[in-house]
């Protein structure tokens, strides 16, 4: 066991991928010499070489669409996208062209492409550095999307993302990178949990809070505070955003009743309400209350002033905890 | 401050000094000393381009049939299309647009799977490394990233045999992929070549409503060259593709190639181009037939005799005919295939969707409904 950070965790399991495939390519802006602005692909150039570890041009659809070239071509490439927010210029490449590939050819071409996106906000920056666009490719056929949220799971899942044969595209919670855990890094891969798998990360009884990447450290600090009010809270960290593990999810709230999703993402047209209604289809006689979510406004991205309004805090996830067990 | 007007204009074209001109219009050879024609099949690539023109003519017939839901014709455009394509090697990889069908022909592909894609059966599914020859790609451009990124394999692979070509059009080239294609192939000095078939028109629009400067001058900007070749004249196409490809898998890196040619159809068989083009132009344009001129240049030079005109129209008869047959014979897919291969394994939602829907087909069959 080693007490790591999360960033350090990404880059430890890129290192592996790196040295258990030589197609395993690496590429994105910034990402060689400097080691990434967030030091995640820290040192793989130096010790990988520029052609597996690439600075690429300034140009996201080019990262992307090249990544594919690559891919058709036997390599795996993952690619990073600098900030949730620059990764709309790479939309077309990756909706039209990545997650559509294997559908096209009928199953004959597949395209294990990897796309890191540090998402999320909480870090005081500007503009476009903390959006959550994660319910885009969620929404998007073909695509696999993923989010971690502690250092011991990045370590795998982000090796796991890299050997899927489908496009990943992988979020990073970019608030959590510094948080440091230990990560059992002479584990073998073998024993991770799948990368389609929920993972319940606080067992509980009373109500179920689902959450992934940087809100799930929120929620299990929320269910240690609700414990002080004698309710037992069951912490999911969803993991797999497509496709969802709804057969975890459908266990839990049969157990609890009571069913509450956070995320930063807006609720507008969320995964939350993806969820909430899965869950009542399949738990409506179970329900004690409706499925409730917490999350960003229906605005952009507030300035780093106000962004504390913004962003769903340990609070106001427990008020929707409290609301559920009000009907 | 004028602003560039476009309006109904007959465009002036002739061979100016930069175009690559090998065979004339009237079928007169011409050489140039850097792209020699040594080995061209040139009645090979004769019998090509008139197959393609009668593949092309039997799916506009079908798809006025009601047969197919679309086609998008390649009239015109055979020079440029089974020139460059006869210069690639078995190995060199090509990554299409939606309207190479002559390219397609000379890697192949059974022509029957592009009617399938046109009839709706499929979206244009083979298998790319089969024929050395991608997928066709809707979305202008995307396919010059993929291209590059392949050649950029190529290179990683260490293997100098290969290399890659990508065809698009004069309207693509306002498309960003496009840009950045030209970008990261230069700086990464990848075994490309960039073929750009100038067909006058994207859609309705003029090269001038692309660009201001001609489009093979672009290059230069990119750190690489550019030529431009007269696109009806598939010697000039196969000799200097066959001169980039040689380029290119020695090391020098991209380039690219305009190939000024025009699209004598419709952009596809939903569009009507008289109402942006006028009569005269075309039969202007008539008059550089692609396949016309190398008809004159073999009946003059011997090469070939009507007997072997007359064979070779036989043939295109006989092609278009089995393909009509096979492509009215295709299956529907069965309704359940819709949700195969969006994974490598279903998920449990998408089986969840599938076993739901089977369920609901299956109480039609139940109450004889026959659906």
């Amino acid at each position: 066991m080693t007490r790591i950070t999360l960033s350090r965790a990404l880059n430890e399991g890129l290192r592996r991928a790196l040295e258990a495939d030589e197609k395993v390519m690496i590429m994105g802006e910034d990402v060689g010499r400097l080691g990434g602005v967030f030091r995640v692909t820290d040192g793989l150039q130096k010790d990988f070489g520029e052609h597996r570890v690439v600075d690429t041009p300034l140009a996201e659809s080019g990262i992307v669409g090249t990544a594919i070239g690559l891919a058709l071509r036997g390599y795996r490439p993952v690619c990073e996208i600098q900030f949730d927010g620059f990764v709309y210029p790479a939309t077309d490449q990756i909706v039209s062209q990545l997650a559509k590939m294997r559908s096209r050819s009928r199953g004959q071409v597949a395209l294990p492409v990897v796309i890191r996106i540090p998402f999320g906000g909480g870090i005081g920056a500007v503009e476009h550095h903390s959006e959550s666009p994660e319910v885009f490719f969620a929404h998007t056929a073909g695509l696999r999307v993923v989010a971690c949220a502690d250092p011991a799971d990045a370590f795998a899942m982000i090796q796991l993302a890299i050997a899927a044969e489908d496009p990943v595209i992988f979020f990073e919670p970019k608030r959590r990178y510094w948080d440091k855990a230990e990560v059992d890094m002479a584990a073998p891969l073998s024993d991770a949990l799948a990368l389609d798998k929920a993972r319940v990360v606080q067992p509980g009884a009373d109500v179920t809070l689902l959450s992934y990447g940087p809100l799930v450290r929120t929620c299990l600090e929320a269910a240690l505070a609700a414990r002080e009010d004698g309710r037992s809270v069951e912490v999911i960290d969803l993991r797999s955003l497509s496709p969802l593990d709804m057969e975890t999810i459908i266990a839990s709230v049969t157990r609890t009743g009571r069913c509450v999703v956070a995320h930063e993402a807006p609720v507008y047209a969320g995964l939350g309400g993806e969820i909430a209604a899965r869950v009542t289809e399949r738990c409506f006689y179970q329900l004690e209350a409706p499925v409730l979510r917490v999350g960003g406004f229906a605005v952009p991205y507030p300035p780093a002033r106000t962004e504390d309004h913004y962003l769903p805090d340990l609070d106001r996830i427990l008020d929707a905890v409290d609301q559920t067990f009000t009907y | 401050m004028a602003i560039p007007s476009r309006g109904h204009h007959e465009k002036e074209w002739h061979v100016t000094a930069e175009t690559i001109q090998l065979l004339t219009p009237e079928g007169e050879r011409v050489d140039h000393p850097e792209y020699p024609v040594d080995g061209a099949d040139i009645r090979g690539m004769y019998r090509d381009m008139v197959l393609v023109r009668r593949i092309d003519s039997e799916a506009i017939a079908l798809q006025r049939q009601g047969e197919l839901g679309l086609w998008a014709s390649l009239l015109g455009q055979e020079a440029a299309q089974v020139g460059s394509a006869r210069a690639l090697s078995p190995k060199d990889m090509a990554f299409p647009s939606y309207r190479e069908h002559g390219v397609a022909w000379c890697r192949g592909l059974d022509p029957l799977r592009l009617l399938e894609m046109f009839r709706g059966v499929t979206h244009g599914a083979w298998d790319p490394e089969e024929h050395k020859f991608h997928l066709y790609t809707v979305v202008i451009g995307d396919q010059t990233l993929h291209a590059t990124g392949y050649a950029m394999g190529i290179q990683r692979d260490g293997s100098e045999d290969e290399a890659v070509i990508t065809y698009f059009g004069d309207g693509a080239t306002s498309q960003g992929d496009v840009s950045e294609a030209f970008a990261w192939a230069s700086v990464f000095n990848a075994p490309l070549v960039f073929f750009c078939q100038n067909n006058q028109f994207a859609i309705s629009a003029p090269p001038e409503r692309q660009s201001r400067a001609p489009i093979y001058q672009r290059a230069s900007g990119f750190g690489f060259p550019g030529m431009r070749v007269d696109g009806n004249d598939v010697l000039a196409c196969y000799a200097v593709t066959r001169h980039a490809l040689r380029a290119a898998r020695d090391g020098e890196g991209p380039r690219l190639i305009e190939a000024y040619t025009y699209r004598m159809g419709a952009h596809t068989t939903t569009d009507d181009p008289t109402r942006y083009r006028l009569a005269s132009e075309l039969e202007a344009w008539r008059l550089r037939d692609p396949i016309e001129r190398v008809r004159a240049y073999l009946a003059r030079s011997g090469e070939a005799d009507g007997a072997f005109f007359e064979q070779v129209a036989d043939e295109a008869d006989e092609l278009a005919g089995k393909l009509r047959a096979a492509c009215l014979a295709l299956p529907d897919p069965p309704p359940l295939a819709l949700f195969d291969h969006v994974y490598a394994e279903r998920s449990a939602v998408l089986e969840a969707e599938r076993a739901q829907y089977a369920a609901y087909l299956a109480g039609f069959e139940e109450r004889g409904d026959g659906r």
